[in-house]
């Protein structure tokens, strides 16, 4: 948690650093405005949006197994609804599914797990369960992991869950 | 309703030597027996998921038929997919879905809506530009070639019943191996591109 400041703007282009060439979304109302809208209009992306995240976990796995990078936005619900997909699909065959998952409704600079809204507690430990490699995004300086984490996820051929903790800004 | 595995021996009779095959449960093991390739891809572990594998697979390889083998059951725990996949539009996308009305693999209860349901149907509505149906072996041997040259997303519904029972191998299916060996078949199509490594 370095900074307060969460932007759009430099998650955009910490995707572009880490090379993702395809979107695969479901809003969630943390990223929507200044993220996934974005992307949409941005022509460095090739936008998949999906009807239900487990698709998106899948879609995912069949363009990284053909060298392909991408990124799986998605509301923290998404990811609890995603659960056997990603069992399967991410852990069990090691794929390298990154997501960025957005907490919505989680209280700014609050730790995951030490929200007052159990929904959002379970997360981590969930991700903990599955042995899914994550961290949380609060602020612009935590955003600079994510081009490194993405990098070594696909290097490893391992999942990987940014948690955005709060609304993004411009 | 036509044996399933001879509905696939037709199908393989029209297979190219660069087209990519998802296959998922009893319709990707009867694959395997009837068509081996390092560019079979097995969606077999989180099931429903094979359609979704296929598109992700035809969105990155642009230039490769995808053919997907469905299930009905497996098709019935995505639907939506029929709608991403249409909004998607990929034109090398090819959506087979083996319809016998039950769950083969877990003690044959029927599927919801076994008999009153359309697949095609939901693939129409959805927005595939092509769909079709077939319940006899002749006509669909007649028709395979055709709809393999149409440009896709193409949809068909096969009814069919077991025929030769195929080795159920979820180790093989299942295995990071297997999926290695796939992505590293992968791998070595885009080497041999002109432009790899430009």
């Amino acid at each position: 948690m370095s900074d307060v400041e969460l932007s759009g703007r430099t998650i955009i282009g910490a995707l572009k650093a880490a090379r993702i060439e395809f979107i695969v979304a479901l809003p969630d109302a943390t990223m929507s405005e200044h993220v996934l809208w974005p992307l949409a209009r941005d022509k460095d992306f090739k936008m998949v949006r999906v009807c239900k995240e487990d698709e998106g976990v899948s879609i995912c796995a069949g363009l990284t197994g053909c060298g392909r990078r991408a990124a799986l936005l998605m509301q923290y619900t998404g990811f609890l609804d995603s659960i056997n997909a990603l069992r399967a699909i991410a852990v069990e065959l090691a794929q390298p599914i990154c997501m960025l998952v957005g907490m919505l409704s989680k209280e700014a600079g609050v730790p995951v797990v030490r929200s007052k809204l159990y929904s959002v507690r379970i997360v981590e430990p969930i991700l903990g369960a599955l042995g899914i490699d994550h961290f949380c995004m609060e602020g612009d300086g935590d955003v600079a992991l994510l081009p490194p984490a993405i990098d070594r996820a696909y290097a490893r051929s391992l999942p990987l869950a940014a948690l955005v903790g709060h609304r993004v800004s411009p | 309703m036509m044996p399933r595995d001879e509905c696939l021996k037709i199908l393989a009779k029209h297979r190219g030597d660069d087209t990519i095959v998802v296959g998922v449960y009893n319709a990707g093991f009867d694959w395997r027996r009837i068509s081996q390739s390092p560019l079979n891809y097995y969606a077999i572990g989180a099931m429903g998921q094979g359609s979704s594998h296929g598109l992700g697979i035809a969105l990155a390889m642009p230039d490769h038929k995808v053919i997907v083998l469905d299930g009905d059951g497996s098709l019935l725990m995505n639907l939506g997919s029929l709608v991403t996949i249409a909004a998607q539009a990929p034109p090398n996308y090819y959506h087979f879905v083996c319809e016998n009305g039950d769950y083969e693999a877990n003690g044959s209860h029927p599927i919801p809506g076994r008999g009153t349901v359309s697949f095609a149907g939901h693939a129409r509505a959805a927005g595939y530009p092509h769909t079709f149906e077939f319940d006899a072996l002749e006509k669909f041997e007649a028709e395979i070639g055709r709809i393999m040259s149409l440009k896709g997303p193409v949809f068909t519904t096969l009814k069919v019943a077991p025929g030769v029972k195929s080795p159920h191998d979820f180790a093989f299916a299942n295995s990071r191996e297997t999926h290695r060996q796939f992505t590293a078949a992968i791998a070595d199509i885009l080497a041999r591109r002109p432009h790899a490594g430009k």
